[in-house]
């Protein structure tokens, strides 16, 4: 005998719009909790009190699975997160874990926390004190540059994001020459820009640079640098001639081999040992040349897997044209290769653009760098949390606009349409 | 009549094992010649030495004069003048079909853009997919890409013309579309090389016939003596099977 008919279609018209209203009531029921810290189940023992909206959701849960109901939103609900008991259970689950961690969240980042105020002694509430990255914001961006000549990195960084904002309203022709620009005048125009010493800009040493802008110059160089330094290390690796090929495994292998923080660690303390006495190299281009060497490595078997991709009928229509090595490979092979692996590259871009904190181990601080600086600050102690959260953050805008770019990168280049 | 490809005593091996025993063939300038034999006999690794995307190890391959070893400029001269066309089209499908005729013309015979856009639009009219010109490879047909192959190979101008089973990766009904093309391009007096299974094309265009087996060249005849008269009992059993 059964008492409740299994839901179906004979029943959809009482069913769903019970099984619907009680799952709506164990969300009410988490809301008013999470929100408003109202029980209204607090009468029942408490571990049934604390379950009864996940039983409660079930139970709805149940009679709306309906199969075949023939309304279209409640079969792709069912589908989708009700396609079983088990799967019922997890959404709610996550559903309410979701709500409930919205109040906590809330206070800590908005309601409880404090944005006015230059001092920590300002920070009264239970949330977030803002105001740590609000008095420390100048040196969270530039480091311990100094204020009066800030405005030579702004206008570094202005011609570039000008220039490469103009540059995709020009036609292609024009284009070719902004990159040009880009890539072979622009980054030596504004280091010398920013690092001053002639055209009666005063000298400031590498070693104060720091904070936000530094991220996005280390950045710049070893992505700029490391790309056709990967590239032509991959085309090594798979040279016909054993030098070329064996030097090219050995390098990949061995900075692939290493850990970062190694490299760098030695980059500013062993090389300089090995100079010739009256050399110096400024550590910040040593640490540079290092993040880039490292980073081709990864770069050269990115490459090389989209090499190995390519169809060897390809190499053969190139060569049965005529074309030598290098036109075979700059007008064939790599722009197939490389748009293939243009997930790959920005991986390891991305991975770049988190690995530069690093550079701490050598004394440098960027961003996260900065950052730990301050909240070691007597005066600014315990700040931790916050600053990590906003380093956290614009880490994660830069990175997500890098992985749109390189969404979009390979959608327009995409010729199977 | 002088030659326009001469191989002398070409022998070449895959590790120990010799894909290509004592070849001996000497092609005339206009001459259209079909190779056939069954799987493995070495017939595509033949016409692959002439503009040697395969290396012999025996012997001479001389190609308009110019014999073909280690010189890499010599080779990429004699590439220059050999087309060839592939079993699997081997159109490059970053590139419209229109880039894929005049790149060649423009990066390795330097012509100024224009007048290679020209040529590949004039081959394209010739194998009649012009109206294709600005699709990429991944939108046409089989038989329409092998056209387009045949067109790009054409862009270079060359004296000779390799076809390596240019119909095998076609479905049956582009096959004719091809083969038209090549009847064509015979007509008009290139030099051609043809592997192929298609038996009525040899008879309408092919002067010799070659048939090999085992990496040897076991008959050579005029195409009429090879179909009605074969002296070798292996001629006679692969014609029996293939017609």
């Amino acid at each position: 005998m059964n008492l409740i008919a299994k839901p179906s279609k004979d029943n959809i018209k009482t069913y769903v719009p019970i099984g619907l209203s009680l799952v709506s009531l164990s969300f009410l029921d988490v809301f008013v909790n999470a929100f408003f810290n109202l029980n209204f189940t607090g009468f029942l023992p408490s571990q049934l009190s604390y379950f009864l909206p996940l039983i409660i959701g079930l139970i709805g849960f149940y009679l709306i699975r309906i199969e075949f109901s023939g309304v279209r939103s409640l079969d792709i609900l069912n589908k989708n997160i009700n396609s079983n008991n088990f799967n019922a259970l997890l959404t709610l689950f996550t559903i309410f874990i979701i709500i409930k961690s919205i109040p906590p969240m809330l206070d800590w980042f908005i309601l409880e926390a404090n944005f006015a105020g230059n001092s920590k002694d300002d920070c009264t509430g239970d949330g977030a004190c803002w105001v740590f990255i609000k008095v420390w914001f100048n040196r969270f961006m530039y480091g311990l540059y100094p204020d009066a000549e800030q405005w030579r990195i702004n206008t570094a960084f202005l011609i570039l994001f000008a220039v490469v904002g103009v540059s995709f309203f020009v036609t292609e022709k024009l284009k070719k020459y902004f990159i040009l620009f880009l890539v072979f005048v622009f980054p030596f125009l504004g280091i010398k820009l920013i690092s001053g010493g002639s055209f009666g800009l005063e000298y400031v040493e590498s070693a104060a640079w720091g904070g936000l802008s530094l991220t996005f110059i280390i950045s710049a160089f070893a992505i700029l640098f490391c790309f056709p330094i990967g590239v032509i290390l991959a085309l090594g690796r798979r040279s016909s001639l054993p030098a070329i090929k064996y030097i090219s495994i050995g390098f990949i292998e061995l900075w692939r081999g290493v850990p970062l923080i190694t490299v760098l660690f030695m980059s500013a303390v062993m090389f300089p040992m090995f100079l010739p006495d009256g050399t110096f190299i400024d550590k910040l281009i040593r640490v540079l040349i290092a993040i880039t060497l490292f980073e081709a490595a990864y770069m050269a078997e990115v490459v090389r897997g989209g090499l190995q991709a390519l169809p060897k009928g390809q190499y053969e229509a190139a060569k049965s044209l005529g074309m030598g090595y290098w036109r075979m490979n700059a007008l064939i092979i790599l722009p197939q290769a490389l748009k293939l692996v243009i997930p790959g590259i920005a991986n390891t871009l991305l991975a770049l653009v988190k690995d530069t904190p690093l550079i701490f181990v050598v004394g440098l601080m960027e961003l996260a760098g900065m950052i730990g600086l301050a909240k070691t600050n007597p005066k600014w102690l315990g700040m931790a949390m916050e600053g990590y959260v906003f380093a956290g953050l614009v880490f994660w805008v830069i990175c997500y606009a890098m992985s749109r770019y390189s969404q979009n990168l390979e959608k327009k280049l995409s010729t199977e349409r | 009549m002088s030659k326009i490809i001469e191989l002398k005593n070409v022998n070449k091996w895959f590790d120990k094992f010799q894909v290509l025993k004592d070849i001996d063939l000497e092609v005339a300038p206009q001459e259209k010649i079909v190779i056939c034999g069954p799987s493995g006999s070495g017939k595509s690794t033949l016409i692959r030495c002439i503009n040697r995307l395969e290396e012999h190890q025996e012997g001479n391959i001389i190609v308009d004069g110019t014999e073909l070893a280690e010189n890499t400029k010599n080779i990429e001269k004699i590439r220059a003048e050999v087309g060839m066309v592939f079993q699997q089209f081997n159109l490059f499908p970053h590139l419209s079909i229109l880039d894929n005729c005049s790149l060649a013309p423009i990066w390795v015979k330097k012509l100024p853009k224009k007048q290679a856009e020209e040529i590949a639009m004039n081959n394209l009219k010739r194998v009649q997919i012009d109206d294709q010109a600005l699709k990429f490879p991944g939108q046409l047909s089989g038989g329409q890409q092998q056209r387009a192959a045949i067109a790009r190979a054409l862009c270079m101008e060359p004296k000779i013309m390799l076809f390596d089973e240019p119909t095998s990766a076609l479905d049956p009904e582009m096959i004719k579309e091809v083969l038209d093309v090549m009847v064509d391009l015979a007509k008009g007096g290139m030099t051609m090389i043809v592997v192929t299974h298609e038996m009525g094309f040899a008879k309408e265009v092919a002067d010799y016939m070659i048939f090999m087996d085992e990496g040897k060249i076991v008959e050579r005849a005029k195409t009429k003596e090879f179909f009605e008269n074969p002296k070798s009992d292996r001629t006679k059993l692969f014609l029996s099977q293939i017609l």
